[in-house]
């Protein structure tokens, strides 16, 4: 890796690591949400200060420069998290349809008790 | 013994007020709920004209989350037995005594009205008819009983099986044969009764379109599945 690709690295590495902590702070993500983008920006660090690394796991994959190795783990980032984002969508939908109906049957119990 | 007759309705002001009417000149001692799923029209209006009451959903969720809305209701309100039908005319109400007969009497869990059994008034799209068959198939093999309708949304049942479909394993989106399984492995009792279906007035159905029914054969698919092996991992 060219001096010039550590320091990108790092600096996009740093930049996700404290815009995630920022938004945590300012209570516009929560920490439950966060452990994904953490993970990543860990992993980035690790492959920049370890090099030899990047380089077994790219042999290990088949892939023959070690950017490829980065870019199929970048993907592979993506789809775990699209795929957690799926996760959190079905679960919110299924407490909003719970708490839809549990709306509508407290209006409906309201305005017959009213009749009465 | 409290019935209560669930209807869920979306945008259906043409047809309610009749099939409400229809359900009190057949029953006279039941609780008729409609389940107005977000309608932008005025199924609310009609439905409460006819003397029904009307549980309104603030927005749109579909027709497996208006019937489960029923259930939630019915078991608050201590009904012992209910019936399910759509809004839109297609059940006939004269078929609900008929239908609830082998549930009061104790015989199955649930009855569910067949009109391949019955009559069927109307051409059923190619792509459904296809579906209808295949997994009416598949509910058959798996429940070794006949599954001639499982489809069918005109349906009896008790109040054991109303406490277990307001669970959140209720399949709310499109519940259909995979329901059938999943009640046949926790061991409740079914049975098909001949009905007639009418066709809809308006002539609309949930699976209409291309993207629709393909959706729904998938969903179906994998639902089952996973209605089987979820309760093979309890049980193991």
């Amino acid at each position: 890796m060219t001096q010039k690709q550590t320091v990108f690295s790092l600096i996009v590495g740093f930049v996700i690591f404290f815009f995630v902590l920022n938004l945590i702070r300012k209570r516009k993500l929560r920490e439950e949400y966060s452990w994904l983008w953490f993970l990543m920006a860990i992993i980035v660090f690790i492959l920049i200060s370890w090099y030899g690394l990047l380089e077994k796991i790219s042999t290990l994959i088949g892939a023959r420069v070690v950017t490829s190795a980065l870019f199929i783990f970048a993907i592979l980032f993506l789809i775990a998290l699209s795929i957690q984002f799926s996760v959190e969508i079905s679960e919110l939908s299924r407490k909003v349809k719970n708490l839809s109906q549990e709306l509508s049957i407290q209006k409906a119990k309201k305005r017959k008790s009213r009749k009465k | 013994m409290k019935i209560t007759v669930i209807i869920p309705a979306y945008n259906e002001e043409k047809n309610i007020e009749g099939v409400i009417k229809g359900v009190k000149r057949i029953m006279k001692r039941v609780e008729t709920v409609v389940v107005n799923d977000g309608s932008s029209d005025r199924t609310e209006e009609k439905a409460l004209r006819a003397g029904a009451t009307v549980v309104n959903h603030v927005f749109n969720m579909g027709y497996g989350v208006a019937l489960q809305t029923g259930y939630k209701y019915a078991l608050r309100r201590g009904a012992d037995f209910i019936v399910q039908m759509d809004g839109d005319g297609q059940h006939r109400p004269e078929d609900l005594p008929g239908l609830l007969k082998p549930v009061v009497k104790g015989k199955v869990d649930l009855a569910i009205g067949s009109r391949f059994l019955g009559r069927c008034s109307y051409k059923i799209p190619l792509v459904r008819r296809l579906g209808m068959r295949l997994f009416g198939k598949f509910a058959s093999v798996i429940t070794k009983r006949k599954v001639t309708d499982p489809t069918s949304g005109f349906q009896a049942m008790n109040r054991k099986v109303l406490e277990f479909f307001t669970k959140d394993h209720y399949p709310v989106d499109y519940p259909d044969a995979d329901v059938l399984i999943l009640l046949y492995l926790q061991g409740f009792k079914t049975v098909e009764v001949p009905v007639t279906m009418e066709a809809n007035v308006e002539g609309k159905s949930m699976h209409h379109g291309i993207l629709k029914p393909m959706y729904y054969i998938f969903k179906m698919t994998l639902s089952i599945f996973m209605t089987f092996i979820r309760d093979k991992i309890i049980e193991q």
